[in-house]
């Protein structure tokens, strides 16, 4: 086919557009990502929380998490009255399939999902002796599985109970903010199968990214502040008697 | 019910085992060893000479097996030598590598080298067989033991165990900053722990020389050198009494400022951890020994008496001390940092991080001390040798 | 020289431990990874390698190119925020080869509950029943409600 030079000009940006649709919803992207260009972070909705455990479940499906141990978890809290600093927690299997009916009447009742909060500083990193464990140039902390020495140090050091030993690989494990799938567009495993909106993944350097938006416009917190980890995982409506 | 209460549910299994309990315990025995050893080399406290060698060779003997529960608990022990590839350096653990290669080379070999070497020699002339060959290389080939080079080698022995006594702080004191730096645990993080840490193994290193070198004079049927012991005894009490002082100031510092954690772990303390805490470690840990070791030095006892105080004293402070360990490494992880839930340690029996292995590494250091008491006989020829066929030797008396 | 004759020996130990300082360094040199280091104190090709980790979940867009009749459906209705997968479970191998790999039949007396049933924390405005007293516990919900799109079907026993 014999192409004019002008007609290849007039083409060029509809096969841009046209290209940029592929590319949003195929998981090839990834040779076009620049992680120079991302700070993730996550955006946790505690008013939408619904305690499904879909976001525990599906974790332990995309990334093969071993039985008893929890990339994510949820907690549910029963504030009693005015004691925020007596709530009753559970846990059950961290939430995997869903809760039962809660024991305790009255007082207020909601669900926190946890995870690893990719501190911007983070402590688990900090104390790794051989740089197994890493924060990525775009914000998320990640365990280089065939250089962990399997020392446990990480797991002690992380404020927020969000690392464990995989008792297969024998090195330590956590959330990785599904990096194999943020790379490549798509969002985490938790956030897609979250039915409420509750986790939401966050581009923190993008612009256009509503978390900054919804940040100006509510209020929020992060786990455990005065630990200075630099938390990324935001959470809306966050009780005072959460631990 | 393993768990009580709530516990972030990683948390549930411990991640350290009774293996970390004892490496502390072991380098601590090595780091006391060496501080009452350089007692008499640099400090000129002569009534201890006679263990001056015997706490070398307990030093090296516990020293050599110190890694060895490390390894058993790595998750990859076959990548462990990353730490000397890549040591991370903002991370204290990554300075076991290097703290421990340099405190074994060119501290506690180096030292014993330079104070042994007029016996190496001699012995390499007169063993025989496989003996001979490992003597004859002891030696790196130098024969000279003219007054000359001994005195050289007094002088360099003397500055090798002026640098040791900060390398001896500093293999042990590390692993205080190991615990004591993570902010994430309340029960460790702590200024104190390196400095509680520290004196808990000059407690304990004195101990067990003190109790070593008893037995061996028991097993040699030679007279203890009582003017020895109770110097030994004496150093052991004062150092104590710091030792206890410093624990009873976090401890009151805790109940005073009573922060967000203190709640959690006080009930810890009254529960799960009684029997370790109030009982092993505070009543028969360091109460006892320290009233015990009082009464010596307030009053007049015979020998016979002194002895079989010092003897009690000394294994109850190894077992205080122990405890002192396992309270620190299980005690910090027994409570959730949700500080809303507490969960059990389940130490299995046979598994790689269980008691037999524990027990096995215990008794290990022993072992390598009897074959090095053998190799280099820290006393001198007139006494009577325990076993045929052994080289006597010609010790500098 | 009789000075020098009787440190001799330290000399040896000198070159005792100058030999193992080199040997250390070349034997580091050979065995620290090519991509340590790259863009901080940890294995570059890391990253890498776990970006490379298989996708479980294809993501709603995904669904959207071949079921856009279900999406409008579901778009009409309270379930719009609904990801497929949320209710269908991971299906990128479906994506990969829709003919072969079929997605498990759900049963909607065990699903729907998991979000809708009392748990006594749930938010207020979320909409959930008692089951046992809403359709006596057993009966399947899609008996009344279409999943994607949970009115009532018209004509249905309420």
């Amino acid at each position: 086919m014999n192409m004019t030079r002008r007609q290849v000009l007039m083409l060029l940006p509809a096969a841009a557009v046209a290209w940029e649709a592929v590319l949003a919803g195929t998981p090839e992207a990834a040779p076009n990502y620049k992680t120079t260009e991302h700070w993730w972070g996550m955006l946790v909705d505690i008013s939408k929380c619904i305690g499904c455990g879909n976001c525990v479940r599906a974790c332990a499906a995309e990334n093969n998490v071993p039985e008893g141990y929890f990339r994510t978890w949820v907690e549910r809290y029963h504030v009693s009255d005015y004691d925020l600093a007596d709530p009753v927690v559970d846990s059950p299997d961290g939430g995997k399939e869903g809760f039962p009916l809660l024991a305790e009447t009255g007082g207020k009742n909601f669900f926190v999902p946890k995870m690893c909060n990719h501190c911007a500083d983070s402590p688990c990193t900090q104390v790794c002796p051989v740089g197994a464990t890493f924060v990525t140039p775009d914000g998320v902390v990640l365990v280089d599985k065939q250089y962990c020495i399997g020392c446990r140090y990480c797991i002690q050091a992380c404020p927020y109970g969000c690392r464990f030993l995989n008792p297969k690989t024998q090195t330590a494990e956590k959330c990785t903010l599904c990096y194999h799938r943020i790379t490549k567009g798509l969002t985490t495993a938790c956030c897609e199968a979250c039915p409420t909106g509750a986790r939401q993944l966050a581009d923190l350097k993008n612009p256009n990214d509503p978390i900054h938006a919804f940040l100006r416009t509510h209020t929020v917190q992060v786990l455990k502040p005065h630990m200075a980890t630099g938390a990324k995982v935001f959470y809306n409506d966050l009780d005072g008697s959460v631990r | 019910m393993p768990v009580q209460g709530y516990m972030y549910p990683n948390e549930i299994e411990l991640a350290w085992s009774v293996l970390i309990v004892l490496y502390p315990f072991i380098t601590g025995l090595v780091a006391g060893a060496f501080i009452l050893a350089s007692l008499e080399r640099v400090f000129r406290v002569d009534e201890v000479k006679p263990t001056y060698r015997l706490a070398l060779l307990t030093a090296l003997a516990f020293l050599l097996v110190a890694p060895l529960p490390l390894q058993l608990h790595l998750g990859h022990p076959e990548r462990s030598f990353e730490m000397y590839l890549t040591p991370h350096r903002t991370s204290a653990m990554a300075m076991f590598g290097f703290v421990y290669l340099w405190y074994l080379m060119a501290v506690l070999v180096l030292e014993i080298w330079l104070d042994y070497r007029r016996d190496i020699v001699l012995l390499s002339q007169r063993a025989k067989g496989v003996l001979r060959i490992i003597y004859k290389v002891l030696t790196l080939g130098s024969s000279n033991i003219s007054e000359a080079a001994l005195r050289v080698d007094d002088r360099a022995g003397y500055i090798v165990t002026v640098i040791g006594i900060p390398s001896a702080f500093l293999l042990h004191g590390y692993v205080g900053f190991i615990f004591g730096s993570v902010k994430a645990n309340p029960w460790w993080s702590s200024p104190m722990m390196p400095v509680v840490f520290l004196f808990s193994a000059m407690v304990s290193g004195i101990a067990v020389v003190m109790l070593l070198y008893m037995l061996s004079c028991r097993f040699r049927k030679q007279e203890v050198d009582m003017r020895c012991v109770d110097t030994i005894a004496h150093y052991l009490f004062y150092t104590f009494l710091i030792d206890f002082g410093l624990e009873m100031l976090d401890l009151v510092h805790r109940i005073y400022e009573a922060d967000e954690s203190f709640r959690s772990l006080d009930f810890m303390v009254h529960t799960r951890l009684y029997m370790s805490q109030v009982v092993g470690q505070i009543y028969l840990g360091t109460l006892a020994p320290i009233a015990l070791l009082a009464l010596t030095q307030l009053l007049k006892f015979g020998e016979k008496t002194r002895k079989r105080i010092y003897a009690v004293a000394g294994s109850l402070t190894l077992i205080g001390i122990f405890a002192m360990r396992w309270n620190v490494v299980i005690g910090g992880q027994l409570f959730s940092k949700s500080f809303l839930g507490y969960t059990t340690y389940k130490v299995g029996f046979v598994a790689r991080e269980g008691l037999l292995a524990a027990i096995f590494l215990t008794l290990l250091p022993f072992v390598i001390l009897w074959v090095l008491v053998k190799l280099l006989p820290p006393w001198p020829k007139h006494e009577p040798v325990a076993q045929g066929g052994e080289v006597a030797v010609q010790g500098d008396d | 020289m009789s000075r020098f004759k009787d440190s001799e020996h330290l000399l040896r130990v000198a070159l005792v431990f100058g030999v193992g300082i080199i040997a250390f360094v070349v034997v580091r040199t050979l065995l620290v990874p090519r991509s340590f280091g790259e863009f901080g104190h940890y294995r570059g090709n890391a990253i890498a390698e776990i970006a490379a980790q298989p996708v479980q979940f294809a993501g709603h867009q995904a669904c959207e190119a071949c079921h856009s009749d279900i999406v409008e459906m579901k778009n009409a209705g309270k379930h719009a925020g609904v990801n497929c997968e949320a209710c269908h479970g991971a299906l990128a191998k479906h994506t990969e080869d829709p003919g072969t790999v079929q997605p498990m039949k759900l049963n909607t007396a065990i699903l729907c509950v998991r979000c809708h049933e009392v748990n006594g924390a749930r938010p207020k405005s979320f909409p959930q029943i008692v089951a046992k007293e809403h359709n006596g516990g057993d009966l399947p919900c899609e008996t009344c409600h279409q999943p994607h799109s949970p009115l009532l079907v018209p004509g249905a026993k309420p």
